[in-house]
């Protein structure tokens, strides 16, 4: 029993919260989340060449590290300084190349990793809520390749991205899990439309539209139809690193409250004398911390072999830091008083994004419910 | 980053279960499953069989007697015990007086009073609240002066728990009553059976009776049974607190009464279906049990972070604020899988010895009892509103 992470990840976490410190301020931080492109070109290249993408894949796959505790310390620094880059996108897109991927295919990870390529899941749909093996996009064969028609629903820089992964049913019913296939498309290829907006909580996203967009057969990722597996197997990757960035962001959004009470005076005194505030502010710590423990859990579970285990320790964390953040969030604007609604605040920002990260890859009750499920 | 348990702490895990299946009797375990009340004699016989194998003050250093297992190991023990249905060990000897002894006391008093504690030849009880001093401790009232070779103590404890079998308590007295709250407090080791001690039951709300008021007239106390200096009582009250609390997160507790809540979920029925199907109920069943996995990395967490051998510090108030929330959720919810059935109270039916038919199904007995009596859990030891003081002061530096 050890809970200290071992020299090579503290030195990357190190790295890592000393440049966000030093270069990633929040009037930098909001002016590239909520401008034109939803981030910074920049940083994020500085954040692949300090490791932060390579840590979240296996030497093997020309990454750093890609185990549990990598990916839990990267995104827990990634959500303390509020980070909008689209890191979240490399490490789905580029699990699904390392674990399904020919060699060919698996040869686009160099520039995943690189930082070069963007790269986005185009799951969701218009018509979703959070399920994994509701998909209404088709593929038929065509030619020597596929045929792709459908509408995805809000894909983070979905219209930046250089490759995106999309679900397609190419067998079965719109809710069968069998019959789903995974493909890789070229963000610019002929017949995808985008429309893309900023998000809320800062970054990009997009609703893609693919008519009759023509792909080789090179472009289907692993087996026809059983691309649902591949697709709960990725996502696991995401709970566990939105759960991390969550944390991260909770950590910090705290940290500010427990400064504003101490300096804030109200009725001549500092209002972390009241001992309302106090008692409020006593149970954010143990809840962080018990959402802290929950990732813990995710990130041991996440390369455990048994699927039950797993993707269970994966919706009980995403499930608590749903639930936590959204109640770190309100706990945090609320003992700001007025401040806490402006713009002018970071923690407001961070606050956003605590309840956001609640909106991708499954809410509190989608997995509370699924938590559920696969304990029955 | 491991959450294994090493080689070592399984072999030990497997060495203190198969103590437990050859050593705890299976009576004795269906009690504590059933959530039956227990006997003196039930108490006093787990402790001997624990004592016997060298495994009773498990958290003393190996030189009075105790095991020096670490923290972990520790925990696996709590772990494994509850699991089994081992009753909870009378506290009041083994981990409040025993740890403030061997840490305070002078080598006589360990002489004397540490082997009678592992010997089961003292019941001690704990002389802490008073009626006017609950979660504001430092506010007591009772009084010791000292005359020749002895104290003359006079007062009124309360919330004594066990005292009905206490032949011995240890006590919180005030010898100067010029001093601010906190300077003023000794620590005394009271003999009950004398003249001026009358012990008065308190019934609680669940029908029990195992808390009482301790009343003290002109009670005679040596000055050898005065620990540590005069004066300096509220440094090894506070001691005494912090050793309280460590395992008072319960989480063997817990995942005992997981295993019970859904045995029972699984066969009361609701709409013709088990209760564990119906939606809601499964919800509740759901949110706790991963609040309760999240605890138990909290809590090992927490261990991990003291291995060295130290006692937790603030990190124990959290603890003890979520556990005991988890636990009485747990209760909560057994209480409710027992429908209407939660409302019958037999009085005879708390006890294992009852022979009759049960009314309704078999864990109904107990069940709404249970959950009165562990409101308790958020209020002893220092009120969760207490601990989240303590948070605030000691953590979070408010």
């Amino acid at each position: 029993m050890n809970f200290e992470h071992n020299e090579d990840r503290r030195m990357l976490a190190d790295a890592l919260n000393r440049y966000l410190s030093e270069q990633y301020p929040a009037e930098y931080r909001n002016q590239a989340a909520y401008g034109e492109a939803g981030y910074s070109a920049e940083t994020y290249a500085k954040l692949a060449e300090i490791g932060a993408i390579g840590a979240l894949f296996k030497e093997a796959d020309g990454g750093l590290g890609g185990a549990g505790p990598d990916i839990h310390l990267v995104f827990e620094a990634l959500g303390n300084h509020l980070v909008a880059e689209p890191l979240l996108g490399a490490l789905l897109v580029g699990r699904a190349l390392a674990e399904a991927g020919t060699p060919a295919q698996k040869a686009r990870l160099e520039d995943i990793v690189a930082g070069t390529a963007l790269a986005a899941l185009a799951h969701d749909e218009p018509a979703n809520h959070y399920e994994l093996g509701r998909v209404a996009t088709t593929a038929v064969k065509s030619g020597d390749g596929w045929r792709i028609d459908g509408a995805k629903a809000v894909v983070p820089f979905g219209d930046q991205a250089q490759l995106l992964l999309v679900s397609a049913r190419t067998a079965g019913a719109v809710d069968d899990e069998a019959g789903i296939s995974l493909f890789l498309v070229p963000g610019d290829a002929a017949g995808i439309s985008a429309r893309g907006y900023g998000r809320i909580d800062g970054g990009h996203a997009a609703e893609l539209r693919f008519a009759g967009v023509q792909v080789g057969a090179d472009a289907l990722l692993g087996a026809e139809g059983q691309g649902c597996a591949l697709l709960e197997r990725i996502v696991g990757y995401g709970l566990l690193a939105l759960a991390a960035e969550s944390l991260g962001a909770m950590d910090k959004a705290k940290g500010d409250t427990l400064e504003y009470l101490r300096t804030r005076k109200q009725f001549g005194v500092p209002i972390g004398s009241f001992q309302a505030l106090q008692h409020r502010m006593a149970d954010m710590l143990l809840e962080v911390e018990q959402a802290r423990s929950a990732v813990i859990n995710a990130a041991a579970a996440i390369d455990e072999t048994d699927r039950v285990t797993r993707e269970k320790a994966l919706s009980a964390a995403k499930y608590s830091v749903g639930k936590i953040g959204t109640l770190i969030a309100e706990e945090a604007i609320q003992m700001h008083g007025g401040i806490g609604v402006t713009w002018e605040l970071p923690l407001a920002h961070y606050a956003k994004r605590l309840v956001m990260i609640d909106h991708q890859l499954g809410d509190m009750d989608h997995h509370l419910a699924r938590w559920m499920a696969l304990s029955a | 980053m491991d959450l294994q348990f090493t080689p070592e702490e399984e072999a030990f895990r497997a060495e203190v279960r198969a103590f437990l299946k050859d050593h705890l009797p299976p009576q004795l375990a269906a009690k504590v499953k059933a959530g039956q009340r227990l006997t003196r004699a039930d108490q006093e016989g787990w402790h001997a069989i624990l004592n016997k194998k060298g495994w009773l003050a498990y958290h003393w250093p190996k030189e009075y007697g105790g095991t020096g297992w670490t923290a972990i190991q520790k925990f696996i023990f709590d772990d494994e015990c509850a699991m089994a249905g081992g009753p909870r060990l009378v506290p009041f000897g083994l981990s409040m007086l025993g740890p403030v002894l061997i840490k305070y006391g002078n080598e006589e008093q360990k002489k004397r009073w540490l082997p009678r504690i592992l010997g089961g030849d003292d019941w001690w009880c704990q002389g802490y609240s008073e009626p006017g001093a609950g979660s504001d401790l430092a506010s007591l009232k009772t009084t010791a002066v000292r005359e020749g070779d002895h104290y003359v103590v006079n007062g009124q404890k309360t919330w004594t728990t066990q005292g009905q079998h206490a032949n011995m308590m240890f006590c919180l007295v005030r010898t100067d009553r010029q001093a601010k709250a906190q300077s003023g407090i000794s620590f005394v080791l009271i003999d009950m059976n004398q003249p001026g001690v009358e012990v008065r039951p308190i019934r609680t709300l669940d029908g029990d009776a195992e808390v009482n008021e301790v009343f003290l007239t002109d009670v005679k106390v040596p000055l050898e049974n005065l620990v540590g200096e005069e004066n300096k009582g509220w440094t090894y009250a506070k001691y005494l607190l912090t050793y309280e609390r460590t395992g008072i997160a319960g989480v063997g507790f817990s995942m005992a009464a997981l295993e019970k809540l859904k045995a029972i979920a699984s066969r009361v029925q609701r709409n013709g279906k088990p209760l564990a199907q119906d939606p809601q109920f499964a919800t509740r069943m759901a949110q706790v049990e991963i609040d309760l996995n999240n605890m138990a990395t909290t809590n090992l967490r927490v261990l991990a972070s003291v291995q060295g051998g130290g006692v937790p510090g603030a990190e124990s108030s959290m603890l003890k604020i979520r556990g005991t929330v988890i636990r009485q959720e747990l209760l909560s919810l057994i209480r409710r899988a027992m429908g209407p059935y939660a409302l019958p109270y037999i009085e005879a039916a708390q006890f294992a010895e009852y022979d009759q038919e049960p009314v309704g199904p078999k864990e109904a007995a107990t069940a709404a009892a249970a959950y009165f009596n562990y409101r308790k859990l958020s209020i002893f030891g220092g009120s969760n509103e207490i601990q989240r003081n303590i948070i605030s002061k000691m953590i979070l530096g408010l």
